[in-house]
């Protein structure tokens, strides 16, 4: 039986109907048009499903869309909305992707990150990317386009 | 992938409610938490339940906080807010050192401690801490509550003593004496991966060693044997030698896709022994810092 479930996406108070057993990726993506998060592994172990759900990056693939009720989603869009935020701009200046389907997934768990510590070491950026599989670069220009400064003197 | 299995979705309000809900659909029900675990089980048809249960409305649940000699570890409680809990940090840096363990930061946002230590997976990177911390796990059923020994808890791979109408509704922590100690994990890679093997050493100021085991037995195990051999003693290598004969009566690892039984059992020594010299090194205020990887 389908329950309407009400919620703020990327800032704006949004609802929708959906199945118990609706999985919160899919939702995003067919219902509501937020199509950043991607379907890599589609069983936590890649992270290209990656949104934050009040301030904390999780993974849509492991939650039902029932269980958001009430809570702030962010996606990319709404990280970026209106402008490019500084860690994408670094993103692009560092090479930090090349066919781009890890990089929403890394922008947010990269952000949770850099919203609890403004200038990270090395190894937190590492640590923060841990379930973030990247099967082009290599992880280095992705670290690198964290630590440039430019990303932690904009926030 | 969408999930196959048609279920009811219950929040309830109160774990009396939760308890409500377990005796009406019995084994058709499964508890939701985190769900990192739950939800792969769905997807893959491991797990069909008639009703899910999840418990993150139940306010109660939630939190670390002092109760009387305890910590307790609501059944809440994700292995984020353990890592960021400063009691946690500085009471019990063994059960700290593990949590920063577990999987990754996306993952342990949402995986809870309590949704771990039901798993019962042998791989469980909780288990060793909480071993040599004596926890205490409360149960909460039809007939009301009841406290179990963590040793106790599991009594098998994803086998515990819960019956079908309980859960757990939190982890209770004894303070430790003046301590230090280490959790080594064996994985493949840094993230994501299961443990291979888990050693969990605790060291008081006395002499006295705790130690404990994952992923090397069909259920985490503490040893007392071991504990007693390496127990105010001076850890060379005649000591080492004969603590790693003893793991192999001890210990039951498994050969399964991620190492060989051989291997776990070879390596469960040399982490036992770099536990150990962390753990005394630490106690003489030197050492790794908490959260350096020892292998
Ligand atoms: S798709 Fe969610 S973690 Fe891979
Ligand atoms: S850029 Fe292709 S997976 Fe990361």
């Amino acid at each position: 039986m389908k329950k309407t479930i009400h919620f703020k996406l990327n800032g704006e108070k949004t609802s929708m109907d959906v199945a118990p057993n609706d999985v919160l990726l899919e939702a995003l993506r067919a219902n509501l048009g937020a199509k950043s998060p991607k379907c890599g592994c589609d069983r936590g172990d890649c992270g290209t499903c990656t949104v934050m759900i009040n301030g904390r990056a999780v993974r849509s693939c492991l939650i039902l869309a029932v269980e958001v009720e009430g809570c702030e989603i962010l996606t990319l869009e709404g990280v970026s909305k209106g402008r490019i935020a500084a860690l994408q701009r670094s993103f692009v200046k560092h090479n930090s992707f090349q066919c781009g389907f890890c990089a929403p997934g890394m922008i947010m768990s990269l952000t949770e990150l850099l919203n609890h510590k403004p200038t990270p070491t090395e190894e937190e950026v590492k640590e923060a990317i841990s379930g973030n599989l990247c099967r082009c670069t290599g992880y280095t220009q992705i670290v690198e386009g964290v630590m440039d400064p430019a990303v932690s003197k904009k926030r | 992938m969408p999930i196959a299995t048609e279920f009811e979705y219950f929040a309830p309000a109160s774990v009396r409610e939760t308890v409500g809900l377990l005796s009406k659909f019995k084994d058709k029900a499964r508890l939701l938490a985190g769900g990192t675990d739950l939800i792969v089980q769905l997807k893959e048809d491991v797990s069909k339940p008639q009703a899910l249960v999840d418990i993150k409305r139940i306010a109660p649940l939630g939190g670390i906080k002092v109760q009387g000699k305890f910590l307790r570890l609501g059944a809440l409680a994700t292995f984020t807010e353990l890592i960021e809990s400063t009691v946690i940090k500085s009471k019990y840096p063994i059960l700290w050192e593990a949590a920063r363990t577990v999987a990754s930061p996306g993952v342990r946002n949402r995986a809870t401690v309590a949704g771990n230590i039901c798993s019962a997976v042998p791989s469980l990177d909780s288990a060793p801490a909480l071993l040599v911390y004596e926890a205490v796990v409360v149960i909460e059923g039809p007939k009301g509550s009841r406290q179990i020994p963590f040793a106790s808890f599991i009594t098998g791979p994803r086998r515990t003593v819960l019956a079908k109408d309980e859960l757990v509704t939190a982890i209770l922590l004894p303070q430790p004496g003046k301590h230090c100690g280490a959790y080594v994990k064996l994985g493949r890679y840094a993230g994501e991966d299961l443990a291979q093997a888990g050693v969990a050493v605790l060291a008081d100021a006395k002499g006295a060693i705790r130690a404990a085991f994952c992923a090397l037995a069909p259920a985490p195990l503490r040893s007392a044997k071991i504990e007693a051999l390496l127990s105010c003693k001076k850890c060379d290598a005649a000591v080492m030698a004969q603590a790693c004969a003893l793991l192999e009566r001890e210990l039951a690892p498994i050969s399964d896709i991620r190492s060989s039984k051989e291997y776990r059992l070879h390596m469960a020594g040399v982490m036992l022994e770099r536990g150990l010299k962390a753990a005394c090194s630490r106690l003489k205020g030197e050492g790794p810092d908490y959260g350096k990887h020892l292998i």
